[in-house]
């Protein structure tokens, strides 16, 4: 993203020296400065209302013992926080789950995603077709049709059970329920599967023809060519998935609600509860202020991590 | 089989009748293989759609039959009734409502303020624009509570002016990718219209705009389907039953703990996602470029 702005700042640094010659400079640049911002204001405007005046305030109630019920609150300092880590077992369950469901469904789904992005890789008859039937789940996933449904297909009588004449309550065990949720998440691997393989289209055929001159079998063209030079994608849908992975919400709402025994109680399906059922906003606004922490700590690791697995290849652009 | 052998061009010397047999035996492999997984896939949405035809004692006897024995239509009538005197009509006409009417809002301010950022050059632009991308990553949980204590101040619980308000601003997703649109327009057609006279706003609305329309449909699509399928918000700001949008009302419909009528459950649930579907049908190319080419979640 930086490299594109970078790219369109320096061509458009060309064209105000092409201008100078026809305008006095002061007069345009300021002329530019009104319209830049005025062209801007409607997201300026909604950015401080909406976002950033909102975030202080989320601070600084994750201070306070605010709710929306009683006229008085006051500043607690850390409590809100020491609470969180020392006094709310759900807190800790909420993050258990939260962690588990991130790093195991963003893996899988990225797997998935890009084995069947190789599959599709190709010339033959059909493959837009397929394309089309792998993405349509992902179109729909996030809908609460779509959850009712993965709900009925996994309840007691449900379709998993009709076909594999099973009768196994895979929502309301322990530990099959989260995975029920794991699988709707991999289910839906068509958005990183169309990035995958539109990176795939761009790697050079000569590359396989002269590793194939080479001796060299598919598996090792896999590892040496394919996945090397598809790193800067792998980490674009990385980063994506992780930071949508921990906002989970709509899914764990409808199917499991958390249920059972807070195995699936994720981490903004909390927050939820915490502020707008028993409305303690105070509370629930230091976990978001903690969520928002993670998140940034986990985009900050991976970014740092990329320099030694991700492989930029010298002639781009 | 001869299909194979004449698609595959590049077989100008005719290969040995061995190798074109392992041709063919590979390609019938490969689409046994993707067709054969693509149906796993569809499985589920295509039982759905089954269900909601067949009849209250067939859903949980004949379960994973995608064909119904008897073909009925009961489950559509019974479940557009609702429930609490407010049917589906209600519910549909305040999801086109909010879908629509936010779409609208969101697709026009992110074309105006990706003009502003991908053509003028003006002082703390790069800072904005980091902002701007910064808010992508911003868990909306942090947003949404002081937000919510303003609006219930404001008596705004249960309009739909939480909903639709903070979409003057556009929204970062559409507003990057109607910028990398523009930037691929070259600027030689803005400059000669400023040479001309025209403005920076002559420029956007003769020049850029009607060139960023694929851009506009696919920001338009995708913003569409994620109102539609928005259910947080509208959670936590309707909640009047008359107000309730389609996703609201299924999960209202869909208690565990009140009805029991799994027909017009997945009858309502199967007709909610027809809006999508029909969407991505028609425009389905829109869709794929604007994924693969920005990187836009699903």
């Amino acid at each position: 993203m930086s490299e594109a702005l970078s790219v369109s700042s320096s061509s458009q640094h060309a064209n105000d020296q092409r201008r100078q010659s026809v305008k006095p400079h002061k007069k345009r640049w300021r002329h530019d400065n009104w319209m830049g911002y005025l062209f801007i204001s409607p997201w300026l405007i909604a950015f401080f209302a909406f976002t950033f005046i909102p975030i202080i305030a989320s601070l600084v109630l994750a201070f306070t013992n605010y709710d929306v019920l009683s006229p008085t609150w006051r500043w607690v300092g850390l409590e809100n926080f020491e609470r969180m880590f020392t006094r709310d077992p759900r807190y800790i369950k909420s993050l258990q789950a939260t962690f588990f469901y991130a790093f195991t469904a963003i893996p899988l789904r990225l797997i998935f995603a890009l084995a069947v992005a190789m599959l599709l890789n190709t010339n033959r008859r059909m493959v837009a077709g397929y394309r089309a039937a792998y993405y349509a789940p992902s179109i729909v996933g996030g809908s609460v049709a779509v959850a009712v449904m993965w709900r009925e297909i996994f309840g007691r009588n449900g379709l998993i059970n009709a076909v594999f004449g099973t009768d196994v309550a895979w929502l309301g065990n322990p530990n099959t329920a989260i995975w029920t949720l794991i699988l709707l998440a991999v289910w839906q691997f068509g958005s990183p599967m169309l990035i995958f393989l539109a990176g795939l289209k761009q790697i050079p055929r000569e590359f396989y023809e002269a590793a194939s001159i080479d001796g060299a079998n598919g598996w090792q063209q896999f590892w040496r060519i394919t996945l090397p030079l598809l790193t800067p994608i792998i980490f674009f849908n990385l980063v994506m998935q992780l930071i949508s992975g921990f906002m989970v919400f709509t899914q764990a709402f409808v199917i499991t609600g958390g249920a059972p025994l807070d195995t699936t109680l994720f981490y903004a399906l909390y927050i939820y509860q915490r502020a707008f059922v028993s409305l303690q906003m105070g509370y629930a606004s230091a976990m978001a202020w903690v969520l928002l922490i993670i998140i940034a700590v986990l985009t900050v690791l991976v970014f740092r991590s990329s320099s030694y697995w991700v492989f930029y290849s010298s002639q781009e652009d | 089989m001869e299909t194979v052998s004449t698609a595959s061009g590049r077989a100008a010397v005719r290969a040995p009748r061995s190798v074109l047999q392992h041709k063919t035996f590979r390609t019938v492999i490969y689409h046994g293989v993707v067709a054969g997984l693509g149906y796993v896939m569809l499985y589920p949405i295509l039982w759905l759609f089954a269900s909601s035809f067949k009849g209250r004692a067939e859903i949980w006897t004949n379960v994973s039959s995608l064909i119904p024995q008897q073909f009925t239509l009961e489950n559509y009538i019974n479940g557009w009734r609702g429930f609490g005197g407010i049917t589906f009509t209600t519910f549909y006409l305040n999801s086109f409502f909010y879908a629509g009417v936010g779409t609208l809002l969101a697709v026009a301010a992110s074309a105006v303020v990706a003009y502003g950022f991908a053509r003028i050059n003006f002082t703390g632009r790069r800072f904005w624009f980091a902002c701007m991308l910064s808010t992508l990553m911003l868990p909306v949980q942090v947003q949404i509570i002081p937000q919510y204590i303003v609006f219930s101040q404001l008596g705004w619980i249960n309009t739909f002016y939480p909903l639709l308000l903070p979409r003057f601003g556009g929204q970062a997703f559409f507003i990057f990718m109607i910028m990398q649109f523009i930037r691929g327009i070259p600027r030689d057609l803005d400059e000669a219209a400023e040479m001309d006279g025209c403005g920076k706003g002559g420029v956007f609305f003769r020049i850029i705009l009607p060139q960023i329309t694929p851009a506009l449909i696919t920001a338009a699509i995708f913003s569409f389907y994620w109102t539609w399928e928005d259910f947080l918000s509208p959670l936590i700001y309707l909640n009047a039953p008359r107000l309730y949008t389609v996703s609201l009302a299924l999960r209202a419909f869909a208690d565990p703990s009140g009805t029991t009528d799994w027909g017009a459950i997945f009858a309502m649930s199967s007709l909610s996602l027809v809006p999508v579907f029909v969407i991505f049908i028609l425009f389905q190319r829109f869709l794929v470029e604007g994924i693969s080419t920005t990187g836009l979640k699903g």
